[in-house]
């Protein structure tokens, strides 16, 4: 490969990376500066929460986009944005340890095993965890087909955190929808081209049924 | 006066600062002088300190008149550290507004108070529709520094200038069929958006009610008005309910309709969510809402590295004033 091609991705990798990090600054800075109202705990947690989702299910868009529209550039990116998922996550159950409970183990886990909707959401954090360690190249090669059936993993993670979500709803149920049909869709979509695919397959070997490439 | 002014009001109708000023300290003289010869405990307003910057609500003339001739509740004056002005102001849940808790203070702005009509009707010998400005001229405000808990488990202290919900039920004459009170929120989409929202489950106008004997507590509370000044649109100007003893989802804003009924009223949040928010709404550390604790609650403003969580009490700690109006109720089936 050429240096100047080289250059220009080893860019792009750092703007998406600082674009991804941007969240996470602003809400320090704002933090600091006692911009977060009355209740900034929860205002933390909630937007830390808020990127968790949004990182997730972009990690989830990679496939159907290169599907729909023949993008494979974020293939590229997709393990940067399941650990920025993993980043923010782990961010939000810190805040929510730290800046709502106190640390107050007899309440956290009270929170963390009683409350249905805290419960969904400690299963999925769990369960990114292998997601996370094993999302290193050599992990992927140490693995081969076991990787890829681990990382199915996701689905279950992101039905989780869609839940998670649902059951938060007091009254206003837009957020959950709207994410939810995204989900529904970005699962759906990949559900609905498997079919035809299968015949495609044989000349694309790299591909497999859930339309997940291991990047080699 | 230790409040401090800001020129961002809307000045056109108020009276000039410094004329403000001297009929305010005025007023307060005489008052000081009258309640002293009245009864020894009751004193002027408190001088509150308002963060700097911060927009005050002057609210009507008529209504300014009244909140500078205000007094002092003797007893209830809640012992507890207020909440700054800026937050009570900014934090809010109103939902006809929107659903994050900094809506109201953004979108309530020109939410129009004055003129404000109140309907009072049902078992009562004297129903009527009234101007605010009538339905509140017999009475002399009072301010009284109240907890508020909110049913998402924070809270508040605050300190509420209007007048006690008995005094004003008796003036219409109840009837011996009146067993609860039922208030209903103004229903106007044009200035309260989201009661056209799609993505709402509540039925739209809000609608709260007590029991009568619960209404004539002497905590119930209507207010008009906050840290000594006028209710602002996004805490539920011009009339709001303020019953200390319960979950803040019971003190229903920017009040148009007061009924009394035979029967128990339907209260909004009930409606949609029977398993998790009842009629009597009781602050009760014992029953945990279905989806988290009621055992503890973060009082704000909380700090990051001191979440302020305290432990929630019996009645939001008004057990004594209030616990023998439900003495032989099952309070964990009542929620
Ligand atoms: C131990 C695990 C977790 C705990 C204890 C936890 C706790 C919470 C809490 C307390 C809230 C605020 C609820 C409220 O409105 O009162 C929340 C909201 C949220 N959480 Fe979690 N969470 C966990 C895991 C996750 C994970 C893994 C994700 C996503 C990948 C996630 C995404 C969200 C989202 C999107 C919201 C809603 C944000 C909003 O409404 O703006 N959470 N979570």
């Amino acid at each position: 490969m050429d240096i100047a091609k080289k250059t220009v991705q080893r860019l792009i990798w750092w703007m998406i990376f600082s674009l991804s990090l941007t969240p996470a600054v602003i809400l320090l800075f704002n933090a600091i500066s006692q911009n977060l109202g009355a209740d900034p705990a929860k205002e933390i947690v909630l937007e830390l929460g808020t990127w968790a989702i949004n990182f997730l299910w972009c990690s989830l868009a990679v496939t159907p986009v290169r599907k729909l529209f023949g993008w494979r550039a974020p293939l590229k990116y997709r393990r940067m944005l399941g650990l920025y998922c993993y980043f923010y996550a782990t961010l939000h159950l810190l805040a929510f340890a730290t800046f709502m409970i106190g640390w107050d183990l007899k309440i956290l886990l009270q929170e963390l095993t009683e409350r249905p909707y805290a419960v969904v959401g400690f299963i999925a954090l769990l369960l990114l965890t292998p997601l996370a360690i094993t999302s290193t190249k050599s992990m992927q090669r140490r693995l081969k087909k076991n990787w890829l059936s681990l990382h199915k993993l996701v689905y279950i993670i992101a039905v989780l955190v869609l839940l998670h979500i649902v059951w938060q709803v007091r009254s206003d149920f837009s957020e959950a929808l709207w994410y939810g049909l995204l989900l529904f869709w970005l699962l759906a979509y990949r559900y609905y081209k498997k079919a035809p695919s299968a015949k495609g397959r044989a000349t694309k070997p790299n591909d497999n049924v859930v339309g997940l490439k291991i990047q080699r | 006066m230790l409040i401090k002014q800001q020129s961002q009001i809307l000045s056109s109708e108020i009276t000039d600062e410094t004329i403000y000023r001297q009929r305010r300290n005025f007023i307060k003289s005489t008052l000081a002088v009258t309640a002293a010869l009245a009864s020894p405990s009751v004193a002027a307003l408190s001088n509150f300190q308002i963060e700097e910057g911060q927009k005050l609500y002057p609210g009507p003339d008529w209504l300014q008149e009244k909140l500078q001739a205000s007094v002092k509740h003797p007893q209830f004056q809640a012992a507890d550290k207020l909440t700054p002005y800026r937050d009570v102001i900014s934090y809010n849940n109103f939902y006809e507004f929107g659903f994050d808790k900094r809506d109201p203070a953004k979108r309530a702005q020109n939410f129009i108070t004055d003129p404000w009509k109140v309907e009072v009707s049902g078992e009562v010998a004297k129903p009527g529709a009234y101007h605010l400005e009538d339905f509140l001229a017999p009475h002399m405000l009072q301010e009284r520094i109240y907890r508020m808990r909110c049913v998402e488990a924070w809270s508040m202290v605050i300190p509420w200038v209007g007048i006690p919900l008995a005094e004003v039920l008796k003036r219409f004459e109840p009837t011996s069929k009146a067993k609860y009170v039922e208030f209903t929120t103004l229903h106007d989409p044009q200035q309260m958006p989201e009661q056209d929202s799609y993505f709402g489950t509540l039925d739209w106008p809000y609608v709260e009610g007590l029991r009568m004997d619960e209404a004539m507590n002497p905590l119930a509370f209507l207010a008009t008005g906050l840290y000594g000044q006028s209710l602002p649109p996004q805490n539920g100007a011009p009339l709001r309910l303020v019953v200390p003893w319960k979950y803040g989802f019971k003190g229903i804003k920017s009040i148009v309709k007061i009924r009394f009924t035979e029967k128990m009223p339907e209260n909004t949040w009930n409606k949609t969510a029977p398993a998790e928010y009842g009629f009597f709404a009781n602050v009760n550390p014992l029953v945990d809402h279905p989806r988290w604790s009621q055992a503890t609650e973060r009082r704000l403003p909380s700090g990051l590295f001191s979440p302020n969580r305290i432990k929630t009490l019996p009645f939001n700690g008004y057990a004594e004033q209030v616990a023998h109006l439900y003495k032989g109720m099952d309070l964990t089936k009542w929620i």
